[in-house]
Parts: structure tokens; sequence; C-alpha cells
């Protein structure tokens, strides 16, 4: 055999012996996801085909996106939804966490094949599943059938080697590897992270880097399970692993030991630069949350840099929990109340202004440096306002100083 | 009809805005394509018209409400160099035409054209030239032709 783990993955759940990319199959789904903002489209398209839902228990919705409702509009999404949902009698659903980060913590396991309305579906590949975004009309259809058509992809292997300095972090890897591959590098592929940086990562990290394997283009990030990964889910699974000789369209190589911290710049998430060349820009608004940094670590390091600081006064620091256990958790050790006592606002868990639509809207002429994985022209308010990616502690360094900052200075 | 044209990476956010797709009203989508980044395309549009633009075209989010404004504003096709994954798929399965297409640096913005939608040809008339699309893989033109995946499922899709 010489198949890698995404292909055995979809072989399993198309019941052929093996697959090869380029393949179409129809794989069985273990999960489908949608959320208030794409649930809407799903729900129209579902009911138009006039078939019952293929199994009630497999769904698993959300309102993540705009909850509570900020506008009207808003609000009549999420009746739509509620409606659905209570008429169907849904007993999956979600109103307390980002979608991705509450599908890792509670639902997906090594081997599953996850379907999402949301392009960062891919996050959970983190746990050694095969997990895509879709838009609403597949969902639709995978709602009525249980099954969802795909081609199979070219593998694209990343081997991370080395471990990072005190103050670089699992987003600056990201970065440095979208950097490299670019914003369309990895169109219709398969990304499969492996190697000693990989094997070292925490489930957190791996979520991180899984997560942002779309804003390369690629249709799923999967990194092979292992004990980690079977202690988080404690969820079993079905286990897969790359055959030692299996092929891959490319195989790339980043050692991570002399890495500093990695910032992208406006407006494209590719346009990645050294924290050295971009010290100094100075900052409206810092974000520390969503599904790529919204999790306990990314907090506890937030923490531990605006200890006995203030946020400065020419910035607000937003601070929203990717779910509410992490958000307990955050609270019952005292993480939270460092960051209030710093001046940080912190919100309950959801997408927040990622998306633009609440809780932290840009003005023109505002500059935004945050954890979330697209800085896209107008995605957080204002197309004339600007936004930088980077690590939690990136973030929470420029807070304090008012300007883009080495954050480890403050490590 | 005329051709509209467009660079590499336009994505999802471009095309219609997180704060503007709070609704799912085709009408309503239609009236906010590329509303901040382009204001003039959804006032000018007119039924037919198509997008020809470079790689990557669509990338960014799944949100389906992108190639539905596109479609309701009067989009007939898009041609690119490339496309985002998701937004090809969500584009087939709403039946707006889609083709992946080398040539879209022949084509200038406002050139006045004629389509043929079978084949995928642009025939540029300002030019007087015509632009070829590459086919649709088999599996994918039999969604198409049941007129999108909704009806490819209302037949005999994945039985």
């Amino acid at each position: 055999m010489n198949q890698n783990i995404t292909e055995k993955i979809l072989a399993y759940a198309s019941h052929n012996k093996e697959v090869h990319p380029g393949d179409y199959i129809i794989a069985d789904v273990d999960w489908v996801m949608f959320h208030d903002s794409t649930g809407p489209l799903v729900i129209k398209g579902f009911e138009s085909i006039g078939k019952k839902i293929f199994n009630k228990n497999k769904l698993v919705t959300f309102f993540d996106h705009f909850y509570p409702a900020p506008n009207i509009d808003a609000a009549k999404l999420h009746k739509i939804s509620r409606d659905f949902i209570q008429r169907e009698e849904i007993i999956h659903h979600h109103t307390d966490g980002v979608c991705h980060q509450i599908l890792a913590e509670k639902y997906v396991s090594p081997g599953d094949i996850v379907v999402g309305a949301d392009s960062h579906t891919c996050t959970q590949g983190a746990l050694g599943a095969f997990t895509t975004g879709l838009g609403s009309t597949d969902i639709a259809g995978i709602l009525a059938t249980g099954k969802c058509w795909f081609k199979v992809p070219n593998t694209i292997k990343i081997n991370v080697l080395g471990e990072t300095k005190k103050g670089v972090f699992a987003k600056d890897v990201i970065l440095k590897i979208a950097s490299k591959i670019g914003s369309e590098g990895a169109d219709y592929s398969s990304i499969e992270f492996v190697g000693e940086y990989i094997k070292n990562a925490t489930v957190s990290d791996r979520l991180t880097l899984c997560n942002m394997a779309v804003e390369m283009g690629a249709k799923n990030g999967i990194i092979e399970p292992d004990e980690k990964t079977l202690k988080f889910t404690g969820r079993e699974g079905k286990i897969f692993k790359s055959d030692q000789n299996a092929s891959y369209e490319k195989n790339i190589e980043l050692e991570v030991s002399e890495l500093s911290p990695q910032i992208s710049c406006p407006h494209s998430v590719d346009n990645v630069k050294t924290i050295e060349e971009v010290e100094g820009i100075p900052i409206n608004q810092a974000f520390i949350g969503t599904c790529t940094n919204g999790r306990l670590t990314d907090l506890e390091i937030t923490a531990k840099i605006l200890k006995g600081k203030k946020v400065n006064k020419n910035v607000r620091l937003i601070v929203i929990p990717a779910s509410i256990t992490v958000y307990l958790e955050a609270f019952n050790q005292g993480i939270l109340q460092t960051i209030l006592s710093a001046g940080g606002i912190v919100s309950y868990p959801s997408c927040g202004p990622c998306i633009g639509r609440h809780n932290g809207v840009l003005d023109e002429g505002e500059v935004c440096l945050s954890t979330q994985n697209r800085n896209f022209a107008g995605r957080m308010g204002s197309p004339k306002s600007e936004i930088y990616l980077g690590s939690p502690a990136s973030v929470a360094a420029a807070s304090i100083v008012g300007k883009i900052t080495d954050p480890r200075k403050f490590i | 009809m005329r051709v509209w044209k467009f660079g590499d990476n336009i994505n999802t956010d471009l095309i219609t805005p997180g704060r503007y797709n709070i609704t799912i009203d085709e009408k309503r989508l239609g009236q906010i394509a590329f509303i901040e980044f382009r204001p003039e395309f959804s006032l000018n549009i007119e039924k037919g018209d198509i997008i020809v633009a470079g790689k990557n075209f669509g990338c960014g989010s799944s949100r389906e409400h992108a190639p539905i404004s596109l479609k309701a504003a009067g989009v007939q096709a898009v041609f690119a160099e490339s496309f985002a994954r998701i937004f090809y798929r969500n584009c087939i399965n709403i039946g707006l035409h889609v083709f992946i297409c080398n040539n879209t640096h022949k084509v200038d913005d406002g050139d006045k054209i004629q389509v043929d939608l079978i084949n995928g040809i642009i025939l540029d008339e300002t030019k007087n030239i015509e632009i070829q699309g590459d086919p649709l893989p088999t599996f994918i033109q039999k969604i198409v032709s049941s007129g999108g995946l909704i009806d490819f499922l209302r037949g005999d899709g994945y039985v």
C-alpha cells in the first residue's frame, strides 16, 4: 500500500480499497455542520429537495457568527434557523462558542469525515480526520443523503523541523508556511503536516495550523492522530496513518528553530513579514480570539504578558474565548481577571469582530492586529481599514505598547 | 453584453462583504455585489454580462451569498484562470456557469461579447477573437446539466 492518511480516510468512507488523486468518489459523512450565517441558505436548499434529514444525530448547528443578534437582519436569520432546529428536533445545537472549536472539543474523532458550511471546517483535521468546508447547497444535499462527492485531492506534505524559540508560536509557523505556499498554492490540494515540530505540538497548536490550511486554498489540513489526540478527544475513532511510501504531489520542509514572530500584512494572508520588519506600526484595536487562536493556551500567554500592565490608552483590546469551556477555565484560573484588570474587554464566546458584524468594527483609517486567520480588505469594517495578523503574544504585546512590537520583549 | 474584468485573488469579502450579506434575499444580494470594491458594478451590470478574472477567483469564505449575488445581479458566467474550490463548487451547485480559462488576459474590461455556455467559449466582438474555456469534468457536467445540485438530487443523484 502507498496511501496517505487523507486517501485512506476517503477510501474507507467511500467503500473503496484505495483511492487516487483525481478520482471522483461519493463518501459517507460522520458529521454535518452549519451555523447562523450559512444555515438559512442550507435550510432553504434542504427544504426544496423535499426529503428527510438522513440522521438528525449527525447534524451539529451553531449560533456563533453574530450571536446574540446585533441587528434585525441577523435576528431574522436566527429565527429561520431556530424554527428549523425546533421543528426538526435537532439535539446538537450550540450557542456556547465557535463551531470549529466545539466540533473539536465535543464531536470529531480521528478518521471521521466532517463537512461544514464554513471554510474553516478544515480546523479539525488536526485530530486525524478529513474535515472540509463547503457551501450551503452542498450541505443541504448532504443533509438529505448523508453523502458527499469529492474529487480526491493531491497532497502537499509539509515537514516542520526543529523547535521554536521562546515567544514564537504555532501561529508564526503557519504564517511562515502561508507565505511560502501562497494564498492559492494549495488550491484543491490536501496539506499534511508532519515532522518533529508537529509531533511535539499540543493539540491546541495543531488546531491553529490546520485552521489556516484553507488560507492557502487547501481542501483539508491533516495531522496523524497520536496519544495526544486521543487524550484530547477522549473518543477512539478510526486511526489511519500514512504509509511510509505514500506519494505526495510536493514535499516542503521548514526549519523553525530560528523563526522570529511573523506578521501577515494587509490585505492578503500570504503577505507575511517578520516582526522586525513591521515593528512600530501604530494600532487602534487588538483582537485575541476566533477559531484560530481562542483556546486556553492563547489566553494563558495573553494574561502572562498583560499581568501587572495596562492596555495602551489608544488601543481597545478585545479578548473572546472560543468556547464556554475555554471561558470558564480561563475564568477559574484568573486569566480573565488579569485581562480585565489590564483594561481589556472580554466578550462572550463567538466569532466576534473577525467578520466585521459586531463587537469591534473598524472605521476608515483604523488598524487592527488580530489573531484571526484572514485580513482581507473590509473584513472587519471599513474597506479603508487595515488588518494585520499575528500570534496572541504579538497581539497582547502590541496592545500594551500601542504599536506592533516584538513579543519576545515581554516573555 | 460586456466583460467585467477582475484581477487575481478576488475574495468573497470583496464580492459580498460580511456586513452586507446578512440576508438570503436574492434581490438584496444582487444589489450588494462588489458594493465597496467596485460600486459601479451592481449599478451598471446588465443581464448576460460576464466576469473575466485572473487566478484564485472566489477565495476565502464558503459563503454561498457570493455566487448568488453575482447570479442575481445578472452575471451569466465567470471565466477565470483558476477558482478557489468552495466557490467553484458553489457556482456549480446554484447553476452559475464557471469556466477555467488560460487566456483571460486576452479580454479587456468593457469588451462586447457573446457567450457559448455549452462549449465554454467567449466570442469577443470588440477584438473579433474567440476564447475557449476548459470543458467541465464529466461528473460535474452531470450536476450542471441537471440544473444544479438540488435538481440533481431530486433525480437520481447519489442513489
